[in-house]
C-alpha cells in the first residue's frame, strides 16, 4: 500500500487503464494543458499522444454525443468536466441517448462511456460553479453513478468504471483532491454497488457521501467526546446502491441522519430516507433527518456560504437534536481546508 | 476630429472604421480604460490578502473592447456579459463602491454579495447580468432584443462573449434566431486569443470567428480590439445600422489576455503562451496606444494624466474603504430573493 492524494489516485488509475487498454482515451476541456484538471491528467498527452488525450471545443452537448459515438465505435472514452455544472448542457446526450441506447435497441449494444466531473465548493464558487448533479443522473435509469470519497475509492472506481460496458458517471469533489489515503501499489478495480462503513457506532447512523463523509467523520469525533457513538456510512456507489449496508446500520442504531452534497429535495437524502421508511421503518426510534445545501441559490459571500452548506457543526447539532440532548456549548471548529482558490 | 485606427498585429488590413469624436470623447475613452486598468491592478494586488474570496477573471489588456463598446451605447441600451466582467461593469457605468463591496462579499455589493466577481450586475445602467456558463447568456440577450422589437422600443442589446463561446451550439442557435427575426442585437466576440489555455485554432478549423455570422445571415467583421478609437468607430456604425432596422450585427474584436485565465497573477512562461504574443501585447497595450495618440493629436499633457491617475486612485481608495466598512449579509437573509412575491389571486 502507499499513501497518495485523491488527485494522484485518479491519475494512477487513468495511466494504468490507458497502458493496459489501447482503446481508452481521455477527452475534455483542458485535459492536455499544464493544469491538467487539477493534476489528474498530468502528462498523459506526452505518454499516450494527442489522438488518445485531447482537448475539446467548449461544446458539452456535442462532445458528449461524440463520446457516445466513439464508445459505440469501439473506443472507451473518459470525458472529463472540471465542474459538473457544465453537464446541464450535456443532459440530453447523457439521459436521452447514453442511458437509453442499450435498452431502447433491445440490448444489442452498450455504451462504454465514463464521465468524470468535479463538484466545486468554497472560495466563492457561487451560483454556477458549486452544484452537485448526482440526483439528475440517478433519477434516469441507465447510467451508473458513484461519488468516490477517498483516494482508494477514486482509484478503484475509476478503473471499474473504465472496465464497465455501460455509461458511468463519477462525481468527484474539489475539496477531496488534496486529501491523502492508502491505495494498493498496483491499482485494482473495486466493484460498484458497495456502501462503505467509515466508522462504527451504535447510537446513530450518519449516511454521508463524498466530502460530506469527511465532515460526518469530524462530527462523529466531536460526538464521541459526548459519549455518542455515530456510525458513518458512505454510499459511494449510488447506482447501483448497496442498500443492505445502510439498512443494517439503521437497524442497529435506530436513528438516521442523511447528509448529501446537494439539495435535499428529490435528492440522495430523499432516496435514502425513502429506502429506510420502506424497509426498516420498524427499527426507527426517531424521525429521519436530512441535511444538504439549503434550498436556495449558492451565494458567494462567506457568511452566507457558511450558512448554505452542511458541515461538521450542523451535523453535530442535528444529531444532538435527534437524541433530545441540549448541548448548546458544543463548539465545532470550521473545516481546515488548504483550498484557497482562485478556482 | 477624425481618428484612424492603428494598425498592428491584431488589426485587420483595410479596416476603415473611424470614429468622429471630440477631444472630450477621446479623453473619456482613455479615462474609462485607465479606470479599469487601475481597478484590476488593485484587485490583483490585494488578492493575496484573501479579502476577495472568489475566483477573479481580470481584463487587463482588454480594456479597449469594453470601453469602445459601452461608450457607443446610450443609457437605455443594455449589455450582457461573462464572468470576465469587471471591465464591462465599469465601462457601462457601474458604481465602483458596489463593485468592491461585491468582491468583498458585502451586503452593499451590486448583487448584495451573492454573485461575486463572476456575476456582476447593474441594471440601473443597463448591465443586465454576467453569467459564468460559457455562451449561456447569448440567447438571453437575443430575447431581450426580441422584447425590444415587439414593444417597438428603441432599446438595443449588446452581448459580449469570449472566443470560447463561439464553440457552443447555443451561439449558432442564437445568431440564427436573431437573423431570422431581424432583432436589434449586436454580438460582440471579445477574442483574447485563448479559452483558458486553448487557442482558437485548437478549437476551430475556420478560425475567423466573425465569418460564422455570414452563413447565418448576420454581417460580421473583425477589428483591432486594442485600439479603443477603432472599437468605438466600429460600434458606432454597427449601432447606427441596428437602429436603422438593418438587423443584428456580429463584431469580433481582437485583443489579448495578459493575466492568467483566473486569478491575480500572470502566467507568461506557461507553455500555452507564445512569448512573441506577450511582446506584441506589450507593444500594443490599449492604454499606451490611446495615450500616444491623444498626445499626438490633442494637447494631452503629463499633468492632465497625473490628475486623472489621482482621481482614479481616490475613487478606488474610497470604494475599498466603503466596501471594508460595509457589513456582511446576515446569515438569516440566506433565503431572501429566491422568488419575487407573486400577486395574490384571492381564495
Ligand atoms: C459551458 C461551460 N463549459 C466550460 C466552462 C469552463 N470555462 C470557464 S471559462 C472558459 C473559457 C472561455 O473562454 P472565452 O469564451 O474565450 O472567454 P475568456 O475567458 O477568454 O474571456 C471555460 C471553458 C464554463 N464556464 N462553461
Ligand atoms: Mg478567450
Amino acid at each position: 500500500m502507499r499513501l497518495v492524494t485523491y488527485r494522484d489516485a485518479l491519475h494512477a488509475a487513468l495511466s494504468q487503464a490507458m497502458e493496459e487498454d489501447p482503446t481508452v482515451c481521455v477527452m475534455g476541456i483542458g485535459v492536455d494543458d499544464h493544469k491538467a484538471v487539477f493534476g489528474s491528467t498530468k502528462d498523459l498527452v506526452k505518454r499516450f499522444g494527442p489522438h488518445r488525450v485531447f482537448d475539446t471545443p467548449i461544446a458539452e452537448g456535442g462532445m458528449t454525443g461524440v463520446a457516445i459515438g466513439a464508445a459505440l465505435g469501439g473506443l472507451k472514452p473518459v470525458h472529463i468536466h472540471i465542474r459538473c455544472d457544465f453537464l446541464y448542457l450535456a443532459l440530453d446526450q447523457l439521459l436521452n441517448l447514453a442511458a437509453k441506447w442499450r435498452s431502447m435497441f433491445g440490448g444489442q449494444m452498450s455504451v462504454p462511456l465514463v464521465v468524470r466531473a468535479v463538484v466545486g465548493r468554497s472560495w466563492g464558487q457561487g451560483a454556477q460553479h458549486s452544484q452537485s448533479l448526482q440526483s439528475f443522473m440517478m433519477h434516469v435509469p441507465g447510467i451508473k453513478v458513484a461519488m468516490p470519497t477517498t483516494a482508494y475509492d477514486a482509484q478503484g472506481l475509476l478503473l471499474s468504471a473504465i472496465a464497465d460496458p455501460n455509461p458511468v458517471f463519477l462525481l468527484e469533489h474539489r475539496l477531496l483532491y488534496e486529501l491523502t489515503g492508502e491505495v494498493p501499489d498496483y491499482c485494482r478495480a473495486i466493484p460498484f454497488g458497495k456502501t462503505v462503513v467509515r466508522r462504527e457506532g451504535d447510537d446513530v447512523t450518519l449516511v454521508a457521501n463524498s466530502y460530506m463523509a469527511v465532515e460526518a467523520l469530524r462530527a462523529a469525533d466531536v460526538l464521541s467526546g459526548y459519549g455518542i457513538q455515530a456510525e458513518v456510512v458512505d454510499p459511494v456507489s449510488l447506482v447501483p446502491m448497496d442498500e443492505a449496508t445502510i439498512l443494517n446500520s439503521v437497524r442497529k442504531t435506530g436513528r438516521l441522519v442523511v447528509v448529501d452534497t446537494s439539495w435535499v429535495t428529490c435528492g440522495v437524502s430523499a432516496e435514502i430516507a425513502a429506502l429506510v421508511a420502506e424497509k426498516a421503518f420498524d427499527s426507527l426510534k426517531a424521525p429521519v433527518k436530512r441535511l444538504g445545501m439549503q434550498r436556495t441559490v449558492c451565494p458567494v459571500s462567506k457568511p452566507l456560504e457558511r450558512a448554505f452548506y452542511p458541515h461538521a457543526g450542523t451535523i453535530v447539532a442535528e444529531v444532538l437534536d435527534l437524541l433530545g440532548e441540549q448541548r448548546l456549548d458544543v463548539q465545532v471548529p470550521e473545516t481546515a481546508t488548504s483550498f484557497k482558490g482562485p478556482f | 476630429m477624425r481618428w484612424k485606427p492603428t494598425t498592428g498585429p491584431f488589426a485587420v488590413d483595410g479596416q476603415e472604421d473611424e470614429a468622429q469624436m471630440t477631444a472630450e470623447q477621446g479623453y473619456a475613452l482613455y479615462r474609462a480604460m485607465l479606470r479599469i486598468r487601475r481597478v484590476e491592478e488593485a484587485i490583483a494586488r490585494m488578492y493575496p490578502s484573501d479579502k476577495i474570496q472568489s475566483p477573479v477573471h481580470l481584463s487587463i489588456g482588454q480594456e479597449g473592447v469594453s470601453v469602445g463598446v459601452c461608450l457607443a451605447l446610450g443609457p437605455t441600451d443594455r449589455v450582457y456579459g461573462t464572468y470576465r466582467g469587471h471591465g464591462l461593469y465599469i465601462a457601462k457605468g457601474g458604481d465602483l463602491k458596489k463593485l468592491f463591496a461585491e468582491l468583498f462579499g458585502r451586503v452593499t455589493g451590486c448583487a448584495k454579495g451573492r454573485g461575486g466577481s463572476m456575476h456582476l450586475v447593474a441594471p440601473e445602467v443597463g448591465l443586465m447580468g454576467c453569467s459564468a456558463i460559457v455562451a449561456g447568456i447569448i440567447p438571453v440577450a437575443v430575447g431581450d432584443a426580441l422584447a425590444s422589437k415587439v414593444q417597438g422600443s428603441q432599446r438595443l442589446v449588446v452581448v459580449v462573449f469570449g472566443d470560447g463561446a463561439v464553440d457552443e451550439g447555443v451561439f449558432f442557435e442564437s445568431v440564427n434566431f436573431a437573423a431570422l427575426k431581424q432583432l436589434p442585437v449586436i454580438f460582440v466576440c471579445e477574442n483574447n486569443a485563448y479559452a483558458i489555455h486553448s487557442r482558437v485554432a485548437d478549437r476551430h478549423r475556420q478560425a475567423e470567428l466573425f465569418r460564422y455570422g455570414e452563413s447565418l445571415g448576420v454581417p460580421g467583421e473583425r477589428c483591432n480590439g486594442n485600439d479603443v478609437f477603432g472599437v468605438l468607430g466600429t460600434m458606432e456604425r454597427a449601432v447606427a445600422d441596428v437602429r436603422r432596422g438593418c438587423g443584428p450585427q456580429l463584431v469580433e474584436f481582437m485583443t489579448y489576455r495578459w493575466q492568467e485565465h483566473v486569478g491575480p497573477n500572470t502566467d507568461h512562461a506557461e507553455p500555452y503562451r507564445d512569448p512573441r504574443d506577450i511582446e506584441r501585447a506589450r507593444r500594443f497595450d490599449p492604454l499606451n496606444c490611446a495615450e500616444g495618440r491623444l498626445r499626438e493629436r490633442l494637447d494631452l499633457t503629463d499633468d492632465r494624466i497625473a490628475e486623472w491617475e489621482t482621481d482614479v486612485q481616490r475613487d478606488i481608495d474610497e470604494a475599498i474603504a466603503f466596501a471594508e466598512a460595509s457589513p456582511f449579509p446576515d446569515p438569516a437573509s440566506l433565503f431572501e430573493d429566491l422568488y419575487e412575491e407573486a400577486p395574490s389571486c384571492g381564495s
